[in-house]
């Protein structure tokens, strides 16, 4: 049986003819669709290097059956930016040197997207800490990542405010 | 991972129906179970996904009980107002499991079905006197949990949720392992109507555990000096690894048990 998929990546609708149930979403993005922005850390759900959004909600992609996503919306590192212009999670990630050798960065910066929008995390160092707790960087860049979580925030929030011309709604 | 086949029922019925077929096996989260396949240490026939089944996700607060369905993510359950007002120390623990990313596609059914030594579901479980509920039948807490990675489920037998009696009180203390928040130690302390319930994970060579003489100590005061008073449970048959050893998790029940008492 091949099961057929419809998934949306990166905004983009995609018909998947999956010929195996064992290929998880890590593995559908990198060998199939050619987004290589994910990696494949310890390929167990513990570095955190293969987080993208599914319906809007950070996964381990190498955790998550393709198969099992038919209908879903993906956002992969590659479709954070419009036109040439990056993300702020991106700039910030750049502007604090929120990384070194870039393995870990994709799935950083996808999470962090993910914590701004979950507007749990506040003002406040600590709590972002635990927030991107999911994400490993073996280079030890988590001061710079921490940084750039808080300073994106801030200016996604300042953005959105600028838009709306009031106080009010944070930016999802 | 061995080839398998992928089933996706619409209803617990049909769920049933498939994992009469041998050796197939429902997947939740996968989170556990993906990385147990990619290890080769499992062949099963045909999976069986549980998270497109409506009636398995969701969550009902009610006046004494909690009913968490047995798809429901963990990340749901930290972030359920009904949760957080009725026994915030169940969100807190859900909200702790892991990390976000894991949390997001865990699932409570899937936790509690596996029984993992070290995870912290089974605390709060058997801490709070819950009731697993099954396609076919009700198990009390007590009978549910058997020993490490056991427990009363048959073959084939779907965990569809786990109703948690509101207490007056409890907490959760979770003495985490750094790299995987596992828990090194955990301690589920609650006060209901009954009495008191005491519940240790990641300790136990058997398994979540009730400490008795911490039950018997906070019935008569609930506080953190009465623990004090108490000697240490035996370390003979605690966990010993690269992370600690038997008498240093014996210590750890102590010290988390009064954690969670204050907590609560
Ligand atoms: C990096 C990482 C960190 C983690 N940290 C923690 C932690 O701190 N604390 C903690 O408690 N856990 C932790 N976990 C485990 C996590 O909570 C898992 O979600 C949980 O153990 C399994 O749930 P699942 O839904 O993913 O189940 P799956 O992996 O899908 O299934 C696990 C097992 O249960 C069976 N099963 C699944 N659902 C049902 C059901 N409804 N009825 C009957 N059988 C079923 C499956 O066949 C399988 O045998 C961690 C996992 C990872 C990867």
């Amino acid at each position: 049986m091949t099961p057929r998929l419809t998934m949306t990546v990166n905004g983009k609708a995609r018909e998947i003819a999956l010929d195996d149930p064992r290929v998880t979403l890590l593995d559908l993005l990198r060998d199939r669709l050619g987004l290589t922005g994910a990696k494949k850390g310890c390929d167990r759900g513990q570095c955190g290097a293969c987080t993208v959004l599914v319906d809007g909600r950070r996964v381990n992609a190498c955790l998550t059956l393709a198969v099992g996503l038919d209908g879903a919306d993906v956002l992969t590192v590659e479709g954070l930016a419009q036109g040439g212009a990056l993300h702020p999670v991106q700039e910030a990630f750049i502007a604090h040197d929120g990384f070194q050798c870039g393995f870990c960065t994709p799935g950083q910066i996808m999470s962090a997207v993910a914590l701004i929008a979950e507007g749990e995390a506040g003002d406040d160092p600590e709590r972002i800490r635990e927030g991107m707790s999911g994400n490993l960087c073996r280079c030890g860049a988590h001061r710079g990542i921490v940084d750039a979580v808080l300073d994106a925030q801030r200016r996604m929030a300042g953005d959105a405010q600028g838009r709306m011309g009031k106080d009010g709604e944070r930016a999802a | 991972m061995y080839a398998f086949d992928y089933v996706k029922p619409a209803s617990v019925a049909d769920a049933v129906k498939a994992l009469s077929a041998e050796d197939a096996q429902p997947i939740s989260g996968g989170q556990t179970l993906i990385p147990t396949l990619k290890q080769r240490l499992g062949q099963p026939s045909a999976l069986v996904d549980l998270t497109k089944i409506a009636d398995l996700v969701g969550i009902e607060a009610g006046s004494d009980s909690v009913l968490v369905k047995g798809a429901t993510t963990h990340a749901a359950v930290a972030a359920h107002e009904g949760v957080m007002q009725a026994i915030p120390g169940l969100a807190k623990l859900a909200a702790h499991i892991g990390d976000p990313q894991v949390r997001n596609r865990g699932t409570i059914g899937g936790s509690v079905a596996n029984n993992d030594p070290a995870a912290c579901y089974p605390a709060a479980v058997l801490g709070l006197g819950a009731t697993v509920l099954t396609d076919r039948r009700e198990i009390a807490a007590d009978d549910y949990f058997q020993g490490m990675f056991t427990t009363a489920l048959e073959e084939g037998e779907i965990v569809t949720g786990v109703r948690f009696p509101i207490p007056e009180k409890s907490a959760y203390a979770k003495f985490v392992q750094p790299a995987s928040r596992f828990a090194l130690t955990g301690v589920y302390a609650a006060k209901l109507k009954g009495g008191v319930r005491v519940a240790v994970t990641g300790a136990s060579e058997s398994g979540v555990f009730r400490w008795a003489e911490a039950e018997a100590a906070l019935a008569s005061n609930w506080s953190p000096e009465a623990v004090e008073t108490l000697a240490a449970p035996a370390a003979d048959g605690m966990i010993g690894d690269i992370h600690g050893a038997p008498d240093y998790r014996a210590h750890l029940v102590k010290v988390m048990t009064k954690r969670a008492v204050a907590a609560a």
